[in-house]
Formats: C-alpha cells, structure tokens, sequence
C-alpha cells in the first residue's frame, strides 16, 4: 500500500472504514494480462480519481468492482463482503454501486422519469409512488427536473448524463463509479456534469472516478491513482501527484496530457 | 370478358362460399401469429439467455423447426399428434383439425419469429443491457423491460415478414384436412374447369388483398416505433 496520510482530506484510518477493497486482482482477456495483481483500497467518503493511458485497464478496473468484468484472481468485497459469484445476491449488490458509463446508456424506449424509477421499483421493490416522489427530487437535484417526460434521445449529452447519474442515486448506492462520464460529452456541457459530480463528492458520496479532468480531480478528489499497463504504479494526492509525479510513466504520460 | 363468362364467373360465388373459406385463413393466421408470437419471443429469450443448456435447447429448436418443411410439420401434427398419438384438441372433427394445424403453423413459424427477434436483440446496444445490470436487475427482469421492448420495436419489419409468410402459408392446412382457400380452390377447379384461370386470378388476388395492408402496415409501424437513439 502506498502511504496516503500525507493528503489532507483523506481519512487516516486504512482498514476498519474500508468500503471497497480489491486484493490481488487479476484479469485477463485471452493473453492479455489487463489487470495485474491490483491493490486498492477505498474508504467510506473517499474520493479516487484513476488516471492513465488508453488501455491501461482502467474501465476494466472500474467494472469490476459490479462484477461487469469477471476476475481471474484475487478478491474484492464491498463494505467487507466478498462479491457474490451470480444470481440475486449479485443483483443486490450491483444495486449498492451505482454506475455512470462514458456513452451514458440511457434506456431509450423509457421516458426520463421511468429510467429513475424503474431501478427502484424493479430492483429494491419501492412503490411505485414513492419511486416517482424519489426520482423527481433527484431529477430536480441535478437540474433536469423539467425533463421528466421527455426521451432521452430529445436531450443534450450533458443532460442524459446528468440524468444517468441521477438513475444510479436512486438505488441509494453505497459507492459511486463513473467511467470517463465526461469524455462522450461538447466541451461546453462537461462543467455541468463536472458540478455535479463534486457536488456528490461534498455530500460524502464514495467515488471512483476514471477522468482524465484535473480541475475535477483537484477539486475534489482525496487520491488519484495512475494506472498503466495494467498495474497500479503510483497514488497520491492530486496535488503531489500532478506538481510531483515520483514515477517516470506517470511523468511521461502528464506531459502528453499538458502539452496538447 | 363477354356477358356470358362475368356470368359464369359470378355464379361461383353461389356455388362456393369463398369469403368463408378465406376467413379460415384469416383465423388460422390470427391464432397462430398470437402463439407464435408468444413462443418465438419465449424461444429468443432462452436464446440470449445466460444458461447454456436454455441457450443449446434454443438454438436446437430454431435449426430443427426452420429446416424442417411445413407441409411435413403439418403432416405430423395430423398424423402423428392425432392418427398415432390420439391427441384430440377438440371433441369436433372440424375443430379439431383446425386447432391441430394451428399447432402446426405455431411451432414452424415460431422459429422465424425467434430469428426476427434475435436480429431485433442486435439493434439494441450492449450498454442498454450493462446499464439495466448496473442497477440491479438481473437477467429475466432485465430482458423483459429494457431488452425485448427495444428488441420488438427494432425487428417490426422482419416480424412483418413472418406475419406475411405466414399468411400464405396458412394455405399449407389443407394437408391438415382444413377447409380453408387453397383447398376451396382446388375443388372449384375439379368442379368448374371452364373457368379456371378466372378462378385461379380470384384467389391470387385474395391473398394479395390479405398481405398488401400487413406490408404496409408493419412498415408505418416500423418506421413509428424506431427507438431514437
Ligand atoms: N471485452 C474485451 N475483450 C478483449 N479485450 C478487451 C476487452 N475490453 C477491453 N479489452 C482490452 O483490455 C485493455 C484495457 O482496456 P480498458 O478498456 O480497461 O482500458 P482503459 O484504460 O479504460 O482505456 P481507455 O482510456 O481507452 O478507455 C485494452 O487493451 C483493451 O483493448
Ligand atoms: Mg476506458
């Protein structure tokens, strides 16, 4: 483990308030070894930003840890249970790590209002009325209440992704991940989504957050952790890390990132 | 066409009632279409199904049935279900018959349906499928509300396809003893040789009357239901 106490926002408890913890973590696709060995540990409220090159492994980190990806090796428990291999235990889990994916993926056939109610009915089993009172409050929160009752395709990609976030809240996860949610997105829609994430991030949310955005990560971000080829070569706090990186591939590859 | 022939012609119709035997059709197509529709989806499901051994029964089915001539099918279902077996759907002969090539036109055209619904299962993006697990659904409720419904609305015009094909080969019956156009046809010829182009061109033209609005209408349906993405 690399030592993390020098972060100021960052709880110095390493163990007892873990939520997640991957151990050892292997995965391959065919002969391609694209998570080695991987360590992490996120606590409760913690806010971990990953970092790296393209097919470094970090959306297949990310997915993971709901069991989108399987794993070869090793062991990941949320909240100290070990994921399920199949079945309603899995499903019940997935539903405590809410997911926002880069293409947003809303259900296009639902209206705004459904895709943040169905979870909730289908999965947790809410009423259908509370469900509605829920999503509409969430909607509200993250600025697309009075989009309720259109489709998907009728909004901006800032918009859907907002909504996307919102669809994962309503399951009430116990962790957040967001793979590269901004990356799909105009230029000039990435700061509403941006907001709200750190938002969420001031509320407590835990967060796992593939990004490539250093303002979100100096925001609010309590580690980044750079990946490349696989493996996790160095964390630290978004300060050091981006005035002081220690490894000579994280160096490299922030020059690329700066300079263009 | 003299005065004598269109009288000729006409008086077909009081011969034969034509109307009714298309109407045999019409419900031989409607039953099945619903049953076929029922289960070809339960078939594309175990098709996309995580199980393996649902997936294998699947596929098998869909080779099986789709390769196999529907004249032989319904030969079975006569001969085999009924003169071997002795399964009666009905206490009426005519009914019975009926029902038993209902069953026969159901099961090979299920296998098509299948097809259609699994083309319409590829329109739908794999992250509609990763997004539904993410929140919790697993695989059933997950194919029955994000999954099919975009499915349905993506192979509208190859399940038109099915419904057409269908349709015309409601006349296949016959060789399940059904009184239905194709066999009127025929005993119309044997009984009116004098007219028998005339004959023929009526019953031509009654199915094109039958599967010209399904065409049009599944297109408008396609076009309407397109999911926007
Ligand atoms: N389903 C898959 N089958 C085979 N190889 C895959 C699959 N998914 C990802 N890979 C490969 O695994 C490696 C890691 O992929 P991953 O998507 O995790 O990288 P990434 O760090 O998220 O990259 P990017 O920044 O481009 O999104 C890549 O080389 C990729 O081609
Ligand atoms: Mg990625």
């Amino acid at each position: 483990m690399v030592d993390i106490s020098a972060a100021p926002p960052a709880p110095t408890d390493t163990t007892s308030d873990a939520l997640v913890e991957l151990r050892g973590v292997d995965k391959h696709f065919g002969a391609l070894h694209v998570l080695q060995h991987i360590d992490l540990t996120v606590r409760r409220g913690e806010v971990v930003v990953i970092i790296g090159p393209s097919g470094s492994g970090k959306s297949t980190l990310c997915r993971t840890i709901n069991r989108l990806e399987t794993i070869d090796s090793g062991t990941i428990a949320l909240d100290g249970v070990p994921l399920p291999a199949e079945g309603r235990a899995l499903a019940r889990l997935r539903a405590d790590v809410g997911m926002v994916f880069q293409s947003f993926n809303l259900f296009a056939h639902m209206t705004v209002l459904q895709n943040v109610v169905l979870g909730q009915v289908k999965a947790k089993g809410v009423k259908p009325s509370a469900a509605k009172k829920i999503a509409i409050d969430l909607l509200d929160r993250v600025g697309v209440r009075d989009q309720a009752d259109k489709l998907p395709a009728q909004l901006s990609g800032g918009q859907q992704q907002r909504v996307a976030i919102a669809r994962a809240l309503a399951m009430q996860p116990k962790v957040m991940l967001f793979d590269e949610p901004t990356s799909a997105l105009d230029p000039e829609m990435i700061n509403e989504v941006l907001d709200v994430m750190v938002g969420l991030a001031r509320d407590g949310m835990t967060m796992i957050v593939v990004t490539h955005e250093m303002g979100f990560a100096r925001k609010a971000a309590n580690r980044v952790v750079f990946m490349d080829g696989g493996q996790i070569v160095e964390e630290a706090d978004p300060e050091t890390f981006f005035t002081a990186p220690k490894s000579d591939r994280a160096r490299d590859f922030l020059s690329k990132i700066l300079t263009h | 066409m003299d005065d004598g022939f269109l009288q000729q012609y006409l008086s077909l119709f009081d011969e034969f009632d034509v109307l009714a035997a298309f109407w045999v059709n019409i419900q031989l197509t409607f039953f099945a279409g619903i049953l076929a529709l029922i289960l070809g989806t339960l078939l594309a499901t175990m098709r996309i199904s995580p199980v393996p051994s649902l997936r294998w029964a699947g596929s098998t089915y869909v080779t099986l049935l789709r390769n196999t001539p529907l004249t032989i099918i319904m030969v079975f279902c006569v001969l085999g279900l009924w003169g071997q077996l002795g399964i009666t759907l009905s206490p009426d002969f005519t009914t019975n018959f009926f029902r038993l090539a209902v069953v026969g036109l159901t099961v090979y055209h299920a296998a098509f349906v299948c097809e259609a619904l699994r083309s319409g299962v590829n329109t739908v993006p794999v992250g509609q499928a990763e997004a539904a697990r993410a929140i919790g659904l697993s695989f059933w409720p997950a194919a029955r509300l994000v999954i099919l419904p975009q499915a349905f609305r993506g192979s509208v015009a190859p399940l038109g396809n099915v419904l057409i094909a269908l349709t015309k080969n409601s006349t296949v019956a016959a060789a399940a003893s059904v009184a239905e156009a194709s066999s009127l046809m025929r005993t119309m010829i044997e009984f009116r040789p004098d007219v028998i182009v005339a004959i023929f061109l009526t019953f031509a033209l009654g199915f094109v009357l039958i599967v010209v609005p399904i065409g049009l209408a599944t297109t408008s349906f396609s076009r309407r239901l397109t999911v926007a993405r």
